[in-house]
């Protein structure tokens, strides 16, 4: 019987390679994984018999157009829609032999940071039942903390893998805007949505990464990689700068144990000679959210009009003409919150309104990449808490949208200027994982792996929660 | 500070094709008017000689040749429709 | 008082590439329902578009054809409303930074040169096609249901807006057909109205003449002919004055007209105010075309415009039924020209274009000019047998106007005479009835003189000589 909880991608594939299981094997010790987790956890949305490929088998986001395999992103709007096509990067995945397992919960569309906007019923957290994944990638990182699955793909808007990875306890890429293919990508907020790699290990990362990324031709916006993605194995950080910007560690609502466990991290950094030294992002932090929840509204607003019950999806049973059809069946497919932003992006993007709040957003955008342009002359990299906060308890933000909005807030400003961040686990604290977000200019992937994979050896960090060790 | 009037609830939601229930316009109401007042602050700022970022990567020029590629079957595309009519989506009259 | 219209035009034309605009489906809007679709025309979650480079390229030279500057950065924005023709729920278009801007067409007419401003030409998609099905054939009112085949849905689309230039129905006609042969000579459209592939809408309003003031308007859809257009135009105009002479005022408003039944009143549609919440389309970069294309190279592959040559057509002194019907081919402007060149006065130059090399299905580009010039110069000395026979061979290799000059008939009044006082001399008879007053008797002596002469004679000299001599 092959243990699933501490296997990382890599050393699966060593198995493979030296054959002692067969990819079937392995596929089946997750399937079997999951059927014993998963009933409590509800990581996944669909599973998936039949193993195409003899490598490690991966667990997709719900997001990720699968042919033939049902693709909701966590909405009842596409409950029973089959793609009649794959995602380049589900394609991709498929070329380099990964079978894949499911498709794992999410936040309705990806909007959320807790995965209880799914439609599907929310997922819980592996270190504590009680609490939430975060989001909305929440269904990709528990299958990884859980054992279900060796590594995931998730996406990322506003945080959407860097904060649920920092919650589950496992690393997270949201990697720099444009390097890994949105075709297929059930979209949210097109200029800020990646997809990026969610996994045990910075190098199980690397690799997934490695996979997935590079210029495709069917989306417009991506760029081929500007050097190959290298394989992390040094253990110091001699000769790296990093940056602590003030704002971001020092912002509103940071749990006097998630700095503290950044603050040893940061130690542990000196050790391994790096030069550390506090930096200010004064208008990034502030205007990153407020900038974000219009940005990512208006783009919503129009990327969602396209769930109309004509060609696919749910649609309304009801009589009536056209205009009633289309206005209940999104009524009755869309959850509260996808409303919410639809509501809020049209408002924000109508007469009278856009240039205030659009066209406003995209000058403060500029600002923002601006700042942190100017902080990468002097800085390698910039660390934060990933997320304010620890895991919090199912329910508690639900009744608040801009309590949960606020998950969001260390995350969002580099995003916002389409830099990658890297989050791993740094520690615990009471009793549950706290993420380190590391953030580099544009294409800065590999020295991101490099202080990852070496602060990761030095924190020694048991990614098995403790509940299941 | 902007605040969302009732009527600007209901004329968004009709742009929106959201059929809402009276429940859900007074929430909303409420709610956008919370996000507004704290994401609003944007719009205060004198920003006249910064250019807008539509897109975080600096490129221009991107395109296909005119080359066809194969289109779906009609099976295909119409695989996932609510309705059809022979090899048409139907919708009601509107 | 004396009134004014005010009228603009916004064009929209298919363009001929092979593809989609942002798919790679083949263009194919008539072919079987949905056999042309694809994840991305059908607006799958998750689809994106690729701009269609051929498409841009197109436009830009349609944009330099009509005088625009060409933008140095443009960008594509939705353009967002709900419909089941439009799968997105947002069209992809231009909007404040569209390809080409500021144009000016010269727009010749018989009574001179008027300036037609072209605000912008911009690329876009086309929607899909909706069947309405339930109640009367193909229409909205009282259908039960529409369908809809997706095939047409991201066709490329140029659309040319023009400013309120323009002062007649009758100089909106000529403005259409002008821009229509510029786009086919172009190759870029095919700018068919039955098929679809050129559609125009008419903004329509009226004030005091003069003046410079721009009042409400009315918009007029819906148009299937240049002709129908010229006339829905006029009868919108004189509506608009009698609103206005009675003291009333012309409300803004969408008229659509049944192009099944031409002779119908337009029907009304206040369409709900529309808030189509433009903003730039995140799924694609913006367009830098002077990065790509040297505007050089591009003006160096337009064709001659076809506005020009009809003003050089006109200039030279054809009336304008004509002068549309030569500049309708590149090819019989040039044969015109060049029977010009070679002393044909216009009028007669003219009809031989349209009317003796079109009944001989001849082919113009082919024709000698200057060989068949000398043909026509001499027409009425040629046995139409032999005129024809002419024409007919204008397009052959080596075609050379002497063999049928041969044909000449005989005109000189020394050869004509002496067969002519023979007849006369022989019909003594009916000379003396046709002085009596019988002039119908012409006829007579005219076939008597042909056949004596075996047809080779003038019919006119012959006529001429003839009342002459039985004047005396
Ligand atoms: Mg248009
Ligand atoms: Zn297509």
């Amino acid at each position: 019987m092959i243990e699933t909880l501490r296997l990382t991608a890599e050393d699966a594939a060593g198995m493979l390679e030296r054959g002692e299981v067969s990819a079937a094997e392995l596929h089946g010790a997750y399937r079997a994984a999951i059927n014993e987790r998963d009933p409590e956890l509800h990581a996944f949305l669909t599973t998936v018999d039949e193993v195409e490929g003899e490598g490690v088998p991966i667990a997709f986001k719900d997001l990720i157009s699968t042919r033939g395999v049902e693709t909701t992103a966590g909405s009842k709007i596409l409950a029973g829609y089959e793609p009649v096509f794959d995602a380049t990067v589900a394609s991709r995945c498929k070329a380099a032999g990964l079978p894949l397992l499911g498709k794992t919960n999410m936040d309705e569309f990806a909007m959320g940071s807790s995965t209880e906007n799914s439609g599907f019923g929310p997922t819980r957290n592996p270190w504590d039942p009680e609490r939430v994944p975060g989001g909305s990638s929440g269904g990709s990182t528990t299958a990884v903390a859980a054992g279900l699955a060796p590594w995931a793909l998730g996406s990322d808007t506003g945080g959407s893998i860097k904060q649920p990875a920092a919650l589950c306890g496992v690393v997270g890429l949201r990697p720099t805007y444009g390097t890994v293919s949105r075709y297929g990508i059930v979209a949210f907020a097109s200029s800020l949505d990646q997809i990026g790699p969610i996994t045990k290990t910075v190098r199980d990362c690397a690799l997934l990464y490695r996979i997935v990324s590079g210029r495709d031709p069917c989306d417009s916006t991506t760029v081929e990689l500007p050097e190959p993605v290298e394989l992390p194995g040094g253990e110091d950080l001699r000769g790296l700068k990093i940056g602590v910007p003030r704002e971001l560690n020092e912002t509103e609502g940071i749990e006097p144990g998630v700095s503290d466990r950044v603050n040893s991290a940061l130690e542990l950094a000196k050790e391994l000679g790096a030069e550390i030294e506090e930096c200010s992002l004064p208008r990034s932090v502030d205007f990153g959210l407020p900038c974000y929840y219009l940005i990512a509204p208006s783009e919503a607003s129009s990327n969602l009009a396209r769930y109309d019950g004509v060609r696919y999806g749910h649609r309304s049973a009801g009589d009536g003409d056209l205009r009633e059809l289309y206005a209940r069946t999104r009524d009755e497919g869309f959850g509260d919150e996808p409303k919410r932003r639809i509501m809020l992006g049209t408002y924000a993007l109508s007469a009278g309104y856009y240039e205030a709040f659009y066209g406003q957003a995209q000058k403060v955008r500029t600002l923002i990449k601006q700042e942190h342009d100017a902080l990468f002359e002097r800085f390698d990299l910039l660390v934060s808490p990933t997320s304010p906060t620890v895991a919090f308890r199912l329910g508690e933000r639900t009744q608040n949208p801009l309590a949960m909005y606020l998950s969001d807030v260390l995350t969002i400003p580099s995003n916002m200027a389409g830099l990658p961040g890297l989050s791993i686990p740094c520690g615990l604290s009471e009793g549950l994982p706290v993420g380190l977000q590391l953030i580099g200019p544009q294409f800065s992937e590999n020295t991101l792996f490099r202080a990852g994979h070496a602060l990761e050896k030095a924190l020694g960090f048991d990614f098995v929660p403790e509940r299941l060790r | 500070m902007v605040a969302i009037s009732r009527d600007e609830v209901l004329h968004v939601a009709q742009l929106a094709r959201l059929d809402l229930t009276e429940q859900e316009i007074e929430r909303f109401q409420e709610q956008l008017n919370a996000i507004l007042e704290a994401v609003g602050k944007v719009a205060e700022l004198d920003l006249s000689d910064v250019e807008p970022t539509a897109h975080p990567l600096d490129l221009a020029n991107v395109w296909a040749e005119d080359e066809p590629r194969p289109s779906l079957s009609v099976e295909e595309a119409l695989a996932n429709a609510p309705d059809r009519d022979g090899d048409l989506f139907r919708v009601p009259a509107g | 008082m004396k009134w004014e219209a005010v009228i603009g035009l916004e064009i929209h034309v298919h363009l001929k590439t092979r593809t989609k605009m942002f798919c790679r489906c083949a263009v194919g809007a008539l072919d079987d329902p949905n056999t042309r679709t694809c994840p991305v025309c059908l607006a799958h979650p998750g689809t994106l578009p690729v701009p269609n480079k051929q498409a841009i390229e197109m436009t830009l030279r349609l944009g330099l054809a009509l005088g625009c500057r060409v933008a140095e950065r443009a960008i594509f924005h939705r353009k967002n409303y709900f419909y089941p023709d439009n799968p997105k729920g947002y069209q992809i278009s231009q909007y404040d930074e569209p390809l080409c801007l500021n144009g000016r067409l010269r727009l010749p007419g018989p009574d001179g040169v008027a300036e037609v401003g072209i605000t912008r030409a911009h690329l876009e998609e086309d929607a899909a096609k909706t069947l309405h099905v339930g109640g009367a054939e193909g229409r909205i009112r009282g259908a039960t249901a529409s369908l809809v085949d997706f095939n047409r849905a991201g066709t490329p689309l140029v659309e040319i807006v023009t400013e309120p230039d323009i002062r007649s129905a009758e100089q909106a006609r000529r403005f259409l057909q002008v821009l229509r042969r510029t786009v086919v000579e172009l190759g870029i459209s095919d700018a068919e109205m039955e098929k679809g592939s050129l559609r125009f809408d008419v903004n329509v309003s009226v004030r005091p003449g003069g003046s410079d003031e721009l009042r409400t308007r009315t918009e007029l859809k819906n148009m299937n002919s240049f002709a129908f257009a010229a006339r829905g135009i006029e009868r919108e105009i004189e509506r608009q004055i009698a609103i206005y002479e009675s003291g009333g005022q012309v409300e803004q408003e969408t008229l659509h007209f049944d192009p099944s039944r031409e002779d119908a009143p337009p029907l009304r549609s206040k369409e709900e105010a529309q808030d189509y919440r433009y903003f730039p389309e995140p799924d694609l970069l913006p367009v830098e075309p002077l990065r790509e294309w040297s505007l050089d190279e591009l003006r160096a592959t337009l064709p001659e415009s076809p506005a020009a040559r009809l003003e050089r057509v006109l200039a030279a002194g054809v009336d304008l039924r004509d002068a549309e019907a030569l500049n309708a081919e590149p090819e019989r402007v040039s044969l015109f020209e060049a029977l010009r060149d070679a002393g044909i006065e216009a009028k007669p130059a003219a009809t031989f274009v349209l009317n003796d090399i079109t009944r001989h299905e001849v082919d113009p580009a082919r024709v000698n000019g200057a060989e068949v010039a000398k043909v026509l110069r001499d027409r009425d000395q040629i046995p139409r047998e032999a005129f024809d026979a002419a024409v007919a061979a204008s397009a052959t290799d080596g075609f050379s106007a002497e063999e049928y000059l041969r044909e000449r008939t005989v005109a000189d009044a020394s050869e004509l005479d002496p067969v002519i006082d023979r007849i006369l001399s022989e019909n003594e008879q009916q000379v003396e009835a046709y002085r009596g007053g019988k002039e119908g008797l012409l006829g007579f002596f005219v076939g008597q003189v042909m056949r004596e002469t075996q047809g080779k004679a003038n019919p006119k000299a012959v006529n001429d000589r003839l009342r002459e001599k039985l004047a005396k």
